[in-house]
């Protein structure tokens, strides 16, 4: 594992570097933002001066500020959703490939229902009738998503499930968690761990998306994607500033992706 | 000799790159090759007779290079050849067939279309014309239906009959020269031979030269006219095939001419009152509920602490039958003792202690022990699972068992088995068996990946392991050498039927079923004129 890290190419090192900061920026935000994330602390549509860096946005708030703490729920939101996504899509994937027979084909099939539905579409349904609080919010996105981990980790354990070394400790009598989290997940990890980091970004612009659209994360909380839509009609004016809430999402999804890719090649064994 | 050699090859070094800087895997090798010359290329896995053989196409794999010495064929210098130059000797006039005909074929194209593929595309022959051909290259390496069978696709035939297309495909530009790199070592014996002697006689017919790299040493004295033995990427000797086997001069040689030479110590006959350990009783089953039944009234006896062959071709239901003895085959009829007590037919129902009773060694190593788990869980596992040791006396019991299987436990009980040469990797899988404190252990093919020194040692292993722990084995092989030296009984199977079960001795000596005799005497000797004996021999039948 050293070795890999030694020979890190320097997109996935520019990808951490990005992760990093983004992380410190969520966790020290009261410290690093200059007002709190839902003061009204000026005139609306104040352009970027020394005491406003980034000016404020259609209620005054300072929008450096918001970006900052943006960064705490946008990013909190989406890896809480990516882990229940991960721990649910996965678990029912290695007890579907274990188990095979009528189990697999009943989990699979089920999947199947779900994915032929549009996941925006689902989400906004359901958002609409739970009502859109973030802990539903997390949940409801994270089961959708979850079935696109079912696929992939179903392929991934079916390879292994076939394994020499997973009959005999079938035939030695071990348990199904046994056979599930010692015997087949451990050899599975590599591509999942590299599928975790690609369902991030994608679980991130959904919730940036829902927030748009109205439905994500509720105002006054600040999210990138909801800024995104409030500041809209600035763009209108020629100031920038409703960019950079996007731009940080692009930048986001670029070191995720950057990552990845090296995962992927590290798991896939390629020289070059 | 005042001919010019076709191949000639000095000094050459070819080096892979790592990470701990070039390894050189062939270190000045040099041979000279004449036109329908067969040249016997032999040695253990890793000796550096694929990458020598390969070499001698102008080629190297990924991450290998020449480093020096030279590669002359016919005028041409191969190391410093452009692609170009070397892509069109290739195929035209230097051809190599692998050892796996299935991985090297085209699953989505028909066989004949993969045999025009060169005289098409290199020579602009006309495809019908050399689709002519093709049958009659079919019809010469003795494929059934040859005017039909260039129309299926590689999954629609046997691996001896892709084989043997392959080895058509090869000739197809009548090369100057053929590299066969172990053509038949995936093969069952008796199809082996049909293989064997269909290349011999095309190579014959065509004056071709070749190349010829295997480890089994009864094949290569039947192929090859002259013999090199290679060890580490070294020559260790050359001699002409009769020379070498009847005098072989170095060491190393000798102790790979030995190796078929081991045998287990026998054993008195067993009292027939006493209760077989492992019995099958009429066993039938099949794969699937609409399936046809794979094995068909299976029945024999295991006795304890001896050693029972079961023998047979791929197919003909050897590992099945230990399938449905460990349970993972439900049988659909009959019945399986173990000690006289009937065993539940799905592995499911059966306890612990039941499944403690069986084990089983896979063939491949590799595959059977876990990647991620160190080799003190691996081993560890049974023994908690099974007796319940934990911490300390779990330790303890792990190293004693690697102690049992010839590996220090300072060195290895931490290792991952990524780590493990084949050779160990088995000798885990052994110890894993052990570790449950089995009475009957089930060998599938456990040596047959193996080297044969390598293999050797897996067998005195077993016969020791048997008689320091009272071990019964259920011994799956394909291997007649193998029956030889390990077996007490031996059940020879065919077509999911048991056509002979008896004492070694008496299934070893004549008479025999029909089908023994073909089995045993399909397998290769070490004497040059072995397979034109058994060609007559046959012919006349």
């Amino acid at each position: 594992m050293t070795r890999h890290l030694r020979k890190m190419p320097l997109t996935a090192l520019f990808g951490f570097a990005v992760i990093f900061t983004y992380a410190c920026v969520a966790i020290f935000a009261p410290l690093i933002a200059p007002y709190p994330e839902t003061a009204i602390v000026g005139p609306e549509y104040m352009p970027w001066s020394d005491e406003f860096l980034l000016g404020t946005d259609s209620l005054g708030r300072d929008m450096l500020s918001r970006l900052i703490y943006a960064a705490r729920n946008t990013l909190g939101i989406a890896i809480a959703t990516t882990l229940i996504a991960f721990i649910l899509g996965c678990s029912a994937a290695l007890f579907a490939a274990t188990m095979q027979g009528w189990v697999d084909q009943v989990i699979s099939r089920i999947v199947d229902v779900m994915m032929s539905i549009p996941t925006l579409i689902t989400s906004l349904l359901l958002l609409t009738i739970f009502g859109t609080s973030v802990l539903n919010l997390i949940l409801i996105i994270a089961l959708l998503y979850s079935t696109v981990v079912f696929r992939i980790a179903r392929a991934v354990a079916m390879g292994i499930v076939v394994m020499d070394y997973v009959e005999a400790a079938r035939i030695r009598g071990e348990g199904m968690f046994w056979i599930m989290f010692r015997e087949v997940l451990p050899n599975a990890a590599t591509p999942l761990v590299a599928e975790f980091g690609l369902r991030f970004t994608f679980v991130f612009l959904t919730v940036s998306a829902l927030s748009f659209l109205g439905l994500g994360v509720q105002p006054p909380l600040a999210d990138w994607g909801a800024m995104v839509r409030e500041n809209a009609s600035l763009i209108t004016f020629g100031d920038l500033t409703p960019l950079l809430p996007a731009g940080a999402i692009a930048l986001l999804t670029l070191a995720v992706n950057f990552i990845v890719d090296w995962m992927l090649h590290v798991a896939s064994g390629l020289k070059e | 000799m005042t001919q010019t050699p076709l191949l000639t090859i000095t000094d050459l070094v070819i080096q892979a790159q790592s990470d701990d800087g070039p390894k050189t895997l062939i270190d000045g090798l040099s041979l000279s090759l004449n036109k329908g010359e067969v040249l016997g290329l032999i040695g253990e896995s890793g000796a550096g007779k694929s990458t020598f053989g390969l070499g001698a196409m102008g080629f190297t794999r990924d991450g290998c290079r020449f480093a020096s010495g030279s590669v002359i064929f016919d005028g041409i210098e191969l190391t410093q050849a452009s692609p170009k130059v070397r892509r069109g000797l290739r195929s035209t006039r230097i051809a190599y067939v692998a050892q796996s005909a299935a991985a090297s074929f085209n699953p989505a194209y028909s066989l004949i279309r993969q045999y025009s593929e060169f005289p098409v595309l290199a020579e602009g022959r006309n495809r019908s014309a050399v689709e002519v051909d093709a049958v009659e290259a079919y019809r010469r390496m003795h494929l059934p239906n040859p005017e039909e069978i260039g129309f299926r696709y590689p999954h629609q035939v046997s691996g001896g009959q892709l084989q043997r297309a392959m080895t058509a495909m090869a000739m197809a530009c009548k090369p100057d020269l053929i590299i066969f790199d172990e053509p038949t070592t995936a093969l069952d014996v008796t199809t082996q031979i049909e293989v064997l002697e269909a290349i011999r006689e095309a190579v014959r017919e065509f004056n071709t030269a070749a190349i010829y790299i295997t480890h089994d040493l009864a094949v290569v004295s039947q192929m090859a006219d002259r013999i090199m033995v290679l060890r580490h990427g070294n020559l260790v000797e050359e001699a002409p095939t009769a020379k070498m086997m009847s005098d072989p001069q170095e060491e190393y040689t000798k102790s790979l001419w030995a190796v078929r030479s081991f045998k287990a110590p026998a054993k008195p006959l067993p009292d027939d009152a006493l209760t077989p350990l492992v019995s099958l009783k009429n066993v039938t089953a099949r794969y699937g509920p609409a399936g046809p039944d794979v094995l068909q009234n299976v029945s024999f006896d295991l006795h304890k602490g001896r050693t029972m062959a079961i023998v047979g071709e791929s197919g003909s239901g050897k590992t099945t039958s230990a399938r449905c003895a460990m349970g993972l085959l439900p049988r659909r009829a009959g019945d399986v003792l173990l000690d006289g007590v009937s065993l539940p037919p799905d592995y499911h129902k059966r306890s612990k202690e039941q499944l403690q009773q069986l084990q089983i060694i896979y063939q491949m190593a590799d595959t059977a022990l876990n990647p991620k788990q160190k080799i003190s869980d691996i081993i560890g596992r049974p023994v908690t699972f099974y007796t319940g040791l934990r911490g300390r006396a779990r330790t303890e019991r792990v190293r004693d068992l690697l102690s049992a299987i010839d590996l220090d436990p300072n060195v290895y009980f931490d290792r991952y088995p990524g780590e493990l040469s084949g050779g160990q990797k088995q000798r885990i899988g052994i110890a894993r068996a052990l570790a449950a404190e089995p009475r009957v252990v089930i060998c599938d093919e456990v040596t047959s990946a193996l080297d044969q020194l390598v293999a050797e040692g897996i067998l005195r292993l077993l016969v020791k392991l048997q008689q320091d722990f009272d071990l019964s084995y259920l011994f799956i092989t394909h291997d007649i050498a193998t029956v030889e030296s390990i077996a007490d009984d031996v059940v020879v199977m065919q077509k999911g039927k048991v056509v002979e079960a008896g004492p070694k001795d008496q299934i070893m000596a004549p008479p025999h079923a029909p089908y023994t005799e073909l089995l045993l005497s399909s397998v290769p000797e070490m004497d040059p004129g072995w397979l034109d004996r058994v060609v007559q021999k046959r012919a006349l039948e």
